[in-house]
């Protein structure tokens, strides 16, 4: 499996005076059991990517082949789309409706015509998978559940559509730091054992450049450049002009680099930089 | 679609008309509205037609932005149209099995139309030219004399207040919920009637508890900035006729005599 | 030493549904803010820093014990419209606490509710729009605003009511880093023209920069003190389910590392100078 992304265009507003340019020739690749993090400000034309990637919007010119099948075809149906990409929106509890855990997980499935049986066994495997108890919580109703539980229990019903392509847009907006990293160790989890491809969206900075194999920078629905963490967040100046900050270690270690300390450039891990910075100490000290 | 919808909506913009006192406007675009149910004749509609033009082309508001007002309302106006045209009695002009067009029918088929027309342009220049803050406290002020035999006019008018601020809220949010409940496999464009009502369950709930906690929301957040209802406010606009409100009750009232006038003679 | 808001045993129970038994979400707090001070309240989802924060100006009252706004006691229903007046709020929602589907009769709406006189409240509207930078955004409707625009609008409309002290809630959870940076920077700026300000947040590096730092947990005040003084403690913080600042961290790993990094170390600058003081 793999997604290739080829000269996706997309205007707004097509022959009106307000037209706009909302993706500009955007293309990239990314490879089965790949996490792929998409950064870049408001407004920079990431959540008209990501609806083009579930088939919600269409181009107006390129392709997006995912394993083989050009989704953009017109023959192209909407369940074999779904089948294969999944995407969570932001603050995805906002659309649980359903009056117990287990019927609301189960909605996607069903739209897909699955078997019952079917059915209740991805349902019990996308609670499990997200880090729920299936038997304490089935029969609850999602509006009396945490803020954290009800974010998961949308993604849950996400990933019961078992999608070879898990689009997450902004998973961790507005939780407390505790379920913010319990959110992120269950998106990781779902991607280690599943092997799907997971593109992650997200202004943590940290978040990417911990998690993601590779990284795409969008800006005025252009694509700006790509590559490994490393390769990224190398290119300060680059991310600078397009409003997005290097994550705060690496922020950090480059400006102790530009007092003259000789440090390896671009360190993306706070223990790397503690190591570094304790042998310069110790080096000085002698 | 929802995009097109122009009535409600406020068009920006400095002209004679949206500095007029909204209470003017109130009064004329009712005055107007019946006026346009007691014309029964095309030069009638035409003189009304004419004013209307000429309102718009003060206001400076794009006749582009007003049409495509009238779009949403294509189907009604075509079917009011249709209704008119086929079941009226009268002097046959054209016949095919049970389907016929007579003459009556076509004329009033033909002033309904117009009707239906005049009637949502001028209502919505109403909207185009007034902030819809000012367009509240004129219903409020208007309304206020009628408090003293119970009817609640500052209420009234803040709920509309909060209904014109959230509409556009409510509308994107639908449009989310629509979204991610779309990536979840739910189609809303196929099968029969009975399919797609339930197909807005996932739609209506999670909309119902967004508005919930919006008006949750609010309540507190105007709580917390001293909201007690109507007693002891004051306003930053304050309402006072000034010379152009003087002068547009003047034109007002020519309109209206000239339209009476030509209602008797022809 | 003149405090604005004095809070006295306050517990306030709540109880949810019919049946249950009612739930402490504040448990026997006594505190004292300092007029002029900034003060950040920090805790995880249930800890009790919301509730705490809408007793402050009235909008949930004590279950038991009490708090003073500038003298008034919130119980008082006389006075409720002083207390509210002095301590404005900000919530975390930008788009459910406008009122008004223009920027500046927004603004407005708490000035007219005091029955301030038309005039004054122009004057107090255009200055409101202007200390947040949001001027030329006069006679926009919010929902076509940023999400910290829309924040910079309910800032101002709590602002042109002139009160004594603002308490942000969360105000920067649903914005982008653009955007909470704005907001950041307009609450250091009302905070230097003298308005006390209490800022609830659960983002470390937002509450490094008051003076005074609150940590709470399970309904009570689990730290109280300088940020340099409460960020010291990090094990406890880290048992609160929070999150220390990075220089926090660095500085617990640097000393694992054999080096000393005095403990009161908590912003990138000290920690810069600290290392680069050998050169």
């Amino acid at each position: 499996m793999s997604i290739r992304v080829e000269n996706l265009i997309h205007i707004y507003d097509k022959g009106m005076p307000t037209e706009q340019l909302a993706l500009d020739n955007i293309s990239f690749t990314a490879e089965d059991g790949q996490m792929v993090g998409i950064i870049g400000h408001t407004g920079s034309g990431k959540s008209t990517l990501l609806q083009h990637l579930n088939g919600l919007l269409k181009p107006d010119s390129g392709r997006i082949v995912i394993g083989g099948t050009d989704i953009t075809e017109p023959g192209v149906s909407m369940v074999q789309i779904r089948k294969k990409i999944g995407l969570v929106f932001q603050y995805p509890e906002y659309q649980l409706f359903e009056e117990t855990v287990a019927k609301d997980v189960a909605f996607g499935p069903k739209n897909l015509g699955l078997s019952q049986e079917e059915i209740d066994e991805r349902v019990r495997e996308a609670i499990e998978l997200v880090g729920l108890d299936f038997e304490t919580i089935k029969d609850r109703s999602p509006f009396d559940l945490s803020g954290g539980q009800k974010r998961r229990v949308a993604i849950a019903g996400v990933v019961a559509m078992r999608p070879e392509v898990l689009i997450l847009d902004e998973p961790t907006a507005g939780l407390d730091p505790k379920a913010h990293k319990d959110v992120l160790a269950m998106v990781e989890e779902v991607h280690r054992r599943t092997g799907n491809i997971t593109i992650l969206v997200s202004h943590n900075m940290a978040d990417i450049a911990r998690l993601c194999d590779k990284i795409i920078v969008i800006d005025s629905g252009k694509l700006v450049t790509t590559g490994t963490p490393y390769e990224v967040f190398s290119k300060k100046d680059e991310l600078r002009a397009v409003g997005l900050e290097l994550p705060p270690v690496t922020k950090f270690t480059e400006s102790l680099r530009e007092r003259g300390l000789q440090l390896e450039s671009t360190i993306l891990d706070i223990d790397q930089a503690a190591d570094q910075i304790a042998a310069y100490l110790k080096r000085k000290a002698k | 679609m929802i995009r097109d919808i122009t009535i409600g909506q406020y068009f920006p913009g400095n002209s004679v008309i949206h500095r007029l006192d909204p209470r003017v406007k109130i009064i004329a675009t009712l005055l107007f509205i019946i006026e346009i149910f007691i014309v029964d004749n095309f030069l009638g509609f035409a003189v009304a037609g004419l004013c209307l033009g000429a309102v718009i082309a003060v206001s400076r508001v794009p006749l582009g932005y007003i049409v495509r007002g009238l779009k949403p309302i294509l189907i009604i106006l075509l079917f009011t149209f249709a209704l008119n045209m086929f079941m009226i009695d009268g002097h046959i002009l054209w016949q095919w099995g049970f389907l016929k067009i007579t003459a009556e029918g076509l004329r009033t088929a033909v002033f309904m139309a117009i009707r239906l027309i005049l009637l949502i342009i001028g209502s919505s220049m109403l909207t185009l030219c007034t902030r819809p803050l000012s367009l509240t406290d004129g219903i409020e002020r208007l309304l206020s004399p009628f408090k003293k035999i119970g009817l609640p006019a500052h209420e009234i008018a803040m709920m509309m207040t909060i209904a014109l601020r959230f509409i556009p809220t409510l509308l994107e949010e639908t449009d989310k919920i629509m979204k991610a409940q779309q990536a979840r496999g739910a189609d809303f464009e196929t099968g029969n009637l009975i399919h797609r009502a339930k197909s807005l369950i996932p739609i209506l709930v999670p909309l119902f508890v967004s508005a919930f906690r919006i008006a949750q929301d609010l309540a507190m957040a105007m709580e917390a900035r001293c909201y007690r209802g109507g007693e002891h406010r004051t306003r930053m606009n304050e309402m006072k006729f000034k010379g152009r409100d003087y002068a547009a009750f003047a034109l007002l009232a020519l309109f209206l005599a000239v339209i009476i006038v030509e209602s008797r003679i022809f | 030493m003149d405090n604005i808001i004095t809070i006295e045993n306050l517990t306030f129970e709540y109880t949810r549904g019919e049946e249950s038994d009612p739930v402490k979400a504040i448990d026997n707090i006594s505190l004292e803010i300092e007029r002029g001070s900034f003060t950040a309240i920090i805790g995880k989802n249930g800890s009790g820093k919301s509730t705490l924060a809408k007793n402050l100006n009235g909008l949930l009252l004590p279950t038991e014990g009490a708090v003073y706004v500038n003298g008034y006691d919130t119980r008082d229903d006389d006075n409720i419209w002083n207390v509210r007046q002095t301590a404005g709020m900000v919530f975390q929602n930008p788009d459910n606490q406008l009122v008004s589907a223009i920027v500046e009769d927004d603004v407005a709406f708490g000035p007219e509710n005091l029955g301030v006189d038309p005039a004054e409240i122009r004057r107090r509207v255009d200055k409101a729009l202007e200390d947040v930078n949001m001027g030329q955004y006069k006679k926009k409707a919010p929902h076509l605003l940023s999400g910290g625009q829309k924040q910079r609008i309910a800032i101002a409309g709590v602002v042109a009511m002139k009160p004594k002290c603002i308490i942000f809630d969360e105000p920067t959870a649903m914005l982008d880093p653009k955007g909470r940076g704005e907001i950041m920077s307009i609450i250091d700026e009302l905070h230097k023209e003298g308005i006390t300000v209490i800022l609830i947040t659960h983002f470390m590096d937002e509450a490094v920069r008051a003076d005074r730092v609150i940590i709470m947990n399970e309904g009570r005040i689990l730290l109280d003190g300088t940020p340099r003084q409460v960020f010291r403690q990090e094990e406890l913080i880290r048992s609160a389910n929070l999150d220390v600042p990075l220089m926090v961290e660095m500085g617990a790993k640097l000393r694992e590392r054999g080096i000393d990094v005095p403990a009161d170390i908590i912003t990138e600058e000290k920690m810069v100078e600290f290392i680069c003081q050998y050169e």
